[in-house]
């Protein structure tokens, strides 16, 4: 009977943690989802549904959004990979700077990353010999530039903290340098591995805006063809049957990448390791080269981009678009200053970061230490991903224009961060599931049988442990609730502008002046963010020297 | 908590406007039928702009309190009043314009006003035949744009007709933007198939030959590509309005102009949405829209042209932005009718 009621407990216990996250993602997710669907598939068979499949353009849609994908996600393995051994695993003078640069891209407003890659691709640009302009190779080069961020900071978190001890061994026993890095190093790093190739992967098949505007009409996906569905035709059928095979894809990439992953998590013992090493002189021609290639990748559109930013009327360049962030803007473009609306992103992104780590938390404890019905949280909270921005923004407006529990979130400014929130979440979770997994459970058994209820060896154990992987995904979603646009065009009220929405609305402008502050603003936000970037690394760093 | 604490500032400047004013004219207009305080929500593109001072005087004489909400581009704003129809999230919509107004009419998202307005006899010269539903409020030109400088120093003839964009001196300089993905990219492929007829896809087929370049939005043709002394690209034809140019002037001296017989018109209307909480303030809205305050405000807030004869336009769009005097227009119902087949005729010709 007890034994019984103690099991009881411990389900409710579960639900209570798991609900937050539930109806989060069930309100600005799943319902929003399921209004479309339901719309658009209502009193239809799989006749129709397979007519959408085969129209003229899908199945080739299809094959270059698999194409672009897998490009995309190979390229930020191949650069990410040697990018987090150089910026992770080794120690040198300015490595900090260039982590944070490396971040950079990621927030980095579409329409500003295409507007330096078409200055860098054009005729007249830095790399126009190559004959790149509109084509499949520029998009990828675009997405690795986005994504490689995200190998090389989750991968180099897990490589820093790798105990060097086995490698040595292997060495000693004789083993080449690349032999001990697949047979010790790499295993040891696949988890991370996985989870940052199966995100990276999400991205590139749901990434919209840039495979539009660097691929002009001559690169198509299944993307682009759900927002021509939406946003010219209104058939709501077509799109639903995309979306619907578009969610197909994104479960058998995350099974694919649980496939990967499976039997191979490391478990830490509790105390973290700092596997980091100075560099010595023969790491130096390595070093240089992976700076030299992502240099080449990042650093190349950033002087396009600053460039951009300093350039006034009549084609000099002065500090003037920059004095200008702060004047109220002329000819009412805005209805606030452009450091104002730093602001608000700043405060939105913020709260968004905060929400998005609390529910991650949740989702992580229950995914890993939860029952067994509860772990399928893991898979529900990937979803805001893996769902067409288009979809999710049409459902919004399908089913958030009414009072909400009394609330009236069409006018809400609180939509904001909600919204970015939502957005976040998957990588959030990406990354802290690992790190849960990671924990050893033997940890919590010699806690539970010293007498600690599970919440108090949540707290001594995990809370302190969790507290670096919480710390760099807190970062994570504070950069992407920073340069969030999609969701966020949809639900911020117009005279609270973000600083992404100012900046689209600077660049639909003509005038020299706007667009020089478009790009000046867009240089802010880069800014910002690397200073959160670094800061979160900071406190990392720290942390990890508290236990 | 923290979120409530943040909207609150909003809502106490909102109201101390609305008071301060209403204070200082305690009387609104008699006739009116509007009770005091009515909260109007007009639902509008993300490109809407007016002054706070123009706002601030209309709440003030009305007592109407008004919240703009914009859902994205005219196109986004058009799909979530079809489908919200049952259940409006606004009292007024503005922003629908000549390329989507068929399709909002069709599906009887609109219900039918006569405004009274002064300028409501200017504005029934772009009404949508047989429909009082939809009232103008501005317009402006989808046109082509040329580098005046490029022209000069190639010792060039500067194009003006669609058949002198097919001649071989003129090839790989034109820069336009996909209908598909973006409005002024349907207005001149509309302005194309006004002037061809049923020729517009042989039309295509030779100006893709000539080295056309296609981009996907208004800002990558523009601001990448347009070779103007402010951008530095490489095309020196691009599409964009008949308004640019006066924002190219550079010490007095324009640096661009617009290929006149190229344009299409494009109108934006606002109407009265049917189900509306109040249909009456909303009514108040749309004469607002044409009052003079706000059809001056238009073209240094938007971008546009008032539909108003009696304000004037700004000096330099007088000196530097002439408008077509015949510019292209297609029937709102021939759009709406053949809008999908256009679409995937184009894309099948352009990117075969």
């Amino acid at each position: 009977m007890a034994r019984r009621w103690v099991a009881a407990r411990r389900h409710l216990a579960w639900a209570a943690v798991v609900a937050a996250p539930l109806v989060f993602l069930a309100v600005f997710f799943a319902w929003p989802l399921a209004t479309v669907l339901a719309r658009g598939l209502a009193g239809t068979g799989t006749g129709a549904a397979w007519e959408v499949l085969t129209s003229p353009g899908v199945p080739e849609s299809i094959a270059t959004t698999v194409v672009l994908a897998g490009l995309g996600t190979l390229g930020s393995v191949a650069l990410g990979l040697p990018a987090a051994w150089a910026l992770y695993r080794l120690r040198w003078r300015g490595q900090v700077a260039a982590r944070a640069i490396v971040a950079v891209p990621f927030v980095l407003p579409t329409v500003v990353v295409a507007a330096a890659f078409g200055a860098l691709f054009a005729r007249h640009g830095l790399l126009g010999f190559a004959g790149l302009d509109q084509s499949v190779a520029a998009i990828v080069c675009a997405l690795v530039f986005f994504n490689v961020s995200v190998v090389t900071r989750v991968v180099g978190s897990a490589w820093a903290s790798l105990d060097p001890g086995a490698q040595l061994a292997a060495r000693t026993l004789g083993a080449s340098r690349s032999r001990a890095f697949r047979t010790v190093t790499l295993p040891a790093i696949a988890p991370a591995l996985g989870a940052a190739a199966a995100v990276v992967l999400l991205f590139c098949s749901t990434s919209f805006g840039i495979v539009l505007v660097l691929g002009g009409t001559r690169v198509r996906t299944i993307e682009t063809e759900i927002y021509l569905q939406v946003n010219q035709f209104l058939d709501l059928h077509a799109a639903a049957v995309l979306a619907v095979l578009q969610l197909v894809f994104v479960g058998a990439a995350l099974a694919l990448a649980s496939w990967a992953r499976r039997g191979r998590d490391r478990v830490a013992n509790g105390r973290e390791l700092d596997g980091s090493r100075e560099a010595r002189r023969g790491d130096r021609p390595w070093i240089t080269a992976t700076l030299a290639t992502l240099g080449a990748l990042i650093v190349l559109p950033g002087i396009a981009l600053v460039e951009r930013s300093l350039r006034v009327e009549g084609g000099g360049h002065s500090l003037a678009n920059y004095a200008a962030l702060v004047d109220p803007p002329a000819r009412s473009v805005l209805p606030v200053t452009v450091a104002q609306a730093a602001l608000n992103s700043v405060v939105t992104a913020l709260i968004a970061a905060v929400i998005a780590a609390a529910l991650t938390v949740a989702v992580s404890a229950a995914t890993v230490r939860g029952p067994r019905w509860t772990r399928w949280i893991d898979a529900v909270a990937m979803g805001p991903l893996g769902v067409s921005a288009v979809v999710i923004g049409l459902g919004m407006l399908l089913t958030l224009n009414r009072n909400v529990a009394g609330v009236d979130l069409r006018t809400s400014w609180a939509l904001v961060p909600l919204a970015q929130a939502i957005i976040a979440l998957p990588l959030a979770v990406r990354i802290l599931v690992p790190a849960t997994r990671a924990i050893d459970p033997r940890l919590r058994a010699a806690a539970a049988s010293l007498g600690a209820s599970p919440w108090r060896a949540w707290r001594t154990i995990d809370a302190r442990l969790l507290r670096g992987p919480v710390a760099l995904a807190a970062g994570f979603a504070f950069a992407i609730a920073m340069g969030e646009f999609g969701a966020t065009a949809f639900v911020a009220r117009p005279d609270r502008p973000t600083l992404p929405l100012a900046i689209a609305r600077l660049l639909s402008r003509p005038g020299a002046e706007n667009v020089g502050m478009g790009f000046a603003a867009a240089v802010l936000l880069a800014l910002v963010t690397a200073a959160v970037m670094l800061a979160t690394e900071r406190l990392r760093t720290r942390v990890r020297a508290d236990v | 908590m923290r979120i409530v604490r943040f909207a609150v500032p909003a809502t106490i400047a909102a109201a101390t406007i609305a008071g301060c004013s209403s204070a200082q004219d305690p009387a609104t207009p008699s006739g009116s039928a509007t009770p005091p305080d009515t909260e109007v929500t007009v639902v509008t593109h993300d490109s809407f702009a007016v002054p706070d001072a123009v706002l601030a005087q209309f709440e003030g004489d009305t007592g109407i309190t008004v919240t703009f909400v914009a859902p994205g581009d005219a196109g986004s704003l058009t799909n979530q009043l079809i489908l919200t129809k049952d259940a409006p999230v606004g009292d007024v919509a503005y922003g629908v314009d000549n390329t989507f107004a068929s399709r909002a009419l069709a599906e009887g998202v609109f219900a039918n006003y006569e405004s009274a307005a002064p300028a409501a006899a200017d504005a029934t010269n772009y009404a949508i035949d047989g429909s009082t539903a939809l009232t103008a409020i501005d317009y402006s030109d989808v046109c082509l744009n040329y580098d005046i400088a490029y022209f000069e120093d190639n010792g060039l003839a500067v194009p003006e007709t669609f058949d002198d964009l097919l001649k071989p001196e003129y090839k790989g300089l034109l820069s336009v933007t996909n209908p598909a993905t973006s409005s002024p990219g349907l207005a001149f492929l509309l302005a194309t198939i006004a002037a061809k007829g049923n020729g517009w896809q042989d039309y295509w087929t030779q100006l893709e030959a000539n080295d056309l370049r296609v981009t996907a939005s208004w800002s990558d043709t523009y601001y990448t590509d347009f070779s103007a002394p402010n951008y530095g690209g490489d095309f020196p034809l691009v599409l964009s309005y008949a308004s640019s140019p006066p924002f190219e002037v550079i010490d007095g001296e324009a640096t661009t102009a617009v290929l006149l017989d190229t344009c299409f018109r494009q109108v934006e209307y606002a109407g009265v949405l049917a189900g509306a909480k109040h249909p009456q303030a909303a009514q108040e809205v749309i004469d607002w829209m044409l009052s003079d305050e706000f059809q001056a405000a238009l073209p240094e807030n938007m971008y546009v042209y008032p539909v108003s004869t009696s304000v004037d336009v700004p000096e330099d769009w007088a000196t530097y932005a002439p408008l077509s005097e015949n510019p292209w227009s297609v029937p709102a119902s021939d759009i709406d009718a053949n809008r999908e087949a256009w679409l995937t005729e184009w894309t099948a010709v352009v990117n075969p």
